[in-house]
């Protein structure tokens, strides 16, 4: 049976959740709560029967059936509402850059029992990136990571323009805690270019040493278990190994890009789309886990 | 009016005097590679002092945390640099850049416990709204600071003001035109400068590359359409054909009358016998450094994109049209990287190392 799932926010990322919802087989959608009566995204929910609340959090709450939230809204909102979730039962995705919970990326292998109530999506740069380090790290030691992911300006919210360090810190932490880096670094740039530059991604990482057919059987692999939930996900470079710079030890560089699937957002934007397709994945993965049940 | 925390005010209605500063060991730092010791920045610090320079930069080229894969690793951390020049320069004030999404403001708090009194934020000259995290704190910790509008030949002069106006509400003093591609023509320049003049109540900056050979014309333009920070460094050390060369500037503005305070025999002696001997090469406008400025890109972008064509086989001047092209922006310099692979695979060239 589906699992009752409800969004909170119903801005861009909402609205984009609740088409990837809808399509989701395992996953009921209960609700889409706003704040803003004029919001389009609520429009939108009414047009295609969704139920929706301009109460919020408090709506949310009042429906027992919820199970799962996606938290779509702000960090600082979600700060707030990540305690009466967890009072409620209910299981929190937060797509904010709160980072109350530990970060998930779900195409990275995780035990069944080991799911928080609070699951953070991380950052677009961590649900990129981090995979391909954890792919790595399959066939090398990964001394260090660093990312570079490159957005177009179009598509960075003041969300993420006013959270830049945020950003930054949150993608590091989730190389090293996720993806299994020793050490991690993350920059991010965006790009005003017109028409707006897809989402790309550069992975550095060095190792002591690699097969680099390993790595290369890896990181394919990887690729593949992403682009289940995000088609667009496609490697430009394949994994280069060079000597480190200094001479110890490998360098290898790993560039990739994200398109998106064009629900709400659109196509270039990948990375907004790899966040809520991560965070309907990870509600998959819980109704699959029985979490959602208990 | 200037606001308050410029040293370069002068009595209410004056024009404030012209403030120079050095950039040899922070955009020099992309000359060289990053690669400068403690003890060279001690001594080229000591020489600026001695030519009574009034602000000089030390940072990664990058800005601070600038230090990786995608740039170059340091040879010592950004925060020794800091302290080495701090030290030396008892009479200077030394800045600091920071590039968010590269830096955070934990570093700049770090570089304000050494020493460092003025901040200098820099964003593509399109993404201003990403600055005034940084500006704020930096104002709050006392520090003078300047917004950094990257890029700027990428912008027509009233959007580049509209940005420029975001970062002195977030309350920076000075607002930089950023000619980081040395790509400006000199009416385009005076253009820039004149339009952020217009637009703003703080100061306003010049920041010049010398890789069309204009770096000097195009300051002097700037100062004649109001600047007043106005950028160089010794020897021209810096990114492409590198900057506006600090010592020419200051002879030319003391032919022309203007009293910038720099002792410029100074100036020269600290180019000739402090920065001339550590040159890795001479700082010329060769054929890969004259591209950049005529493909409007990165002058950082020089030395990775030499270094990618010997990797994949390629030539340099063809990945840096081809970065042009494709717009990129300062940073993405692991596009050069994309190009230079692309390049090779199309022409069936070695794919690797």
């Amino acid at each position: 049976m589906a699992v009752g799932v409800g969004i909170l926010g119903s801005g861009n990322i909402g609205t984009d959740l609740m088409y990837k919802v809808l399509r989701n087989p395992h996953l009921h959608l209960r609700m889409l709560a706003g704040i803003d009566p004029a919001s389009e995204g609520l429009a939108r929910a009414r047009a295609l029967g969704v139920p929706t609340s301009t109460a919020g959090i408090d709506a949310i709450l009042a429906d027992p059936e919820i199970r799962i939230v996606f938290d779509a809204t702000s960090a600082h909102a979600h700060l707030k509402h990540a305690p009466l979730l967890k009072e409620a039962g209910k299981l929190a995705i937060d797509l904010t850059p709160a980072s109350v919970g530990p970060p998930v990326v779900p195409a990275i292998p995780r035990p069944e029992d080991a799911w928080p109530d609070n699951i953070s999506m991380a950052t677009c740069g961590a649900q990129a990136t981090v995979p391909i380090v954890y792919a790595i790290g399959r066939a090398a030691a990964v001394d260090y990571a660093e990312i570079v992911a490159t957005i177009a300006s179009k598509s960075a919210g003041p969300g993420t323009r006013q959270n830049i360090d945020e950003f930054t810190v949150a993608t590091a932490r989730a190389l090293e805690r996720v993806g299994g880096a020793a050490r991690g670094k993350a920059i991010i740039i965006l790009n005003p270019a017109e028409p707006p530059i897809m989402m790309t991604n550069t992975i550095y990482a060095l190792v002591p040493s690699v097969d680099e057919k390993e790595l290369a059987g890896s990181v394919e692999a990887m690729v593949q278990e992403i682009q289940r939930y995000v088609p667009g996900y496609r490697l430009k470079v394949p994994p280069l190994v060079a000597d480190a710079p200094g001479g110890d030890g490998r360098l290898v560089t790993v560039m990739l890009e994200v398109e998106g699937a064009g629900d709400f957002l659109p196509r270039y934007a990948g990375n907004l789309d790899i966040m809520t397709a991560a965070a309907v994945r990870v509600a998959e993965q819980l109704a699959a886990s029985g979490r959602a049940a208990a | 009016m200037p606001q308050d925390g410029t040293q370069a005010a002068g009595a209410a209605g004056q024009q404030p005097r012209i403030t120079l500063v050095d950039v040899s060991l922070r955009d020099g730092s992309h000359a060289v590679g990053h690669q400068f010791t403690s003890d060279q920045v001690a001594r080229v610090a000591a020489a600026l002092d001695r030519a009574r320079v009034p602000v000089f930069e030390v940072s990664h080229g990058d800005g601070l945390g600038g230090s990786s894969l995608q740039y170059g690793f340091s040879r010592e951390p950004d925060m020794e640099w800091l302290r080495a020049a701090v030290q030396n320069a008892p009479n200077t004030r030394v800045s600091v850049l920071l590039l968010p999404g590269i830096g955070t403001r934990r570093e700049l708090r770090q570089a304000v416990e050494l020493g460092a009194t003025v901040a200098r934020i820099a964003t593509h000259c399109t993404e201003a709204d990403i600055a005034p995290q940084h500006i704020a704190l930096a104002r709050e910790m006392g520090m003078t600071v300047c917004g950094f509008l990257m890029m700027a030949h990428m912008l027509p002069p009233a959007e580049l003001a509209r940005q420029a106006r975001i970062m002195e509400d977030a309350g920076a003093h000075v607002v930089y035109v950023v000619d980081s591609a040395g790509a400006l023509l000199v009416e385009e320049a005076r253009e820039r400068v004149q339009a952020l003049r217009d637009a703003l109540q703080c100061e306003v900056g010049f920041h010049g590359h010398n890789n069309l050979g204009l770096g000097v014309a195009n300051t002097i333009a700037a100062l004649e359409a109001g600047a007043t920070w106005l950028d160089g460094s010794l020897c021209g050390l810096g990114a492409g054909a590198g900057n506006t060369q600090l010592e020419v500037l200051a002879a030319v503005l003391d032919r022309m009358g203007i009293d910038t305070g720099v002792d410029v025999y100074g100036a020269m002696d600290a180019a000739e016998e402090v920065v001339k001997p550590i040159l890795p090469r001479p700082i010329v406008i060769d054929r890969d450094a004259l591209v950049i400025g005529y493909a409007g890109v990165y002058s950082s972008f020089l030395l990775h994109a030499r270094r990618a064509a010997e990797r994949f086989g390629v030539e340099a001047r063809d990945i840096l049209m081809e970065l042009g092209r494709r717009r990129t922006v300062g940073g993405q310099e692991d596009q050069i990287i994309q190009v230079a692979y692309e390049l090779a695979q199309r022409s069936g060239a070695r794919t690797g190392p």
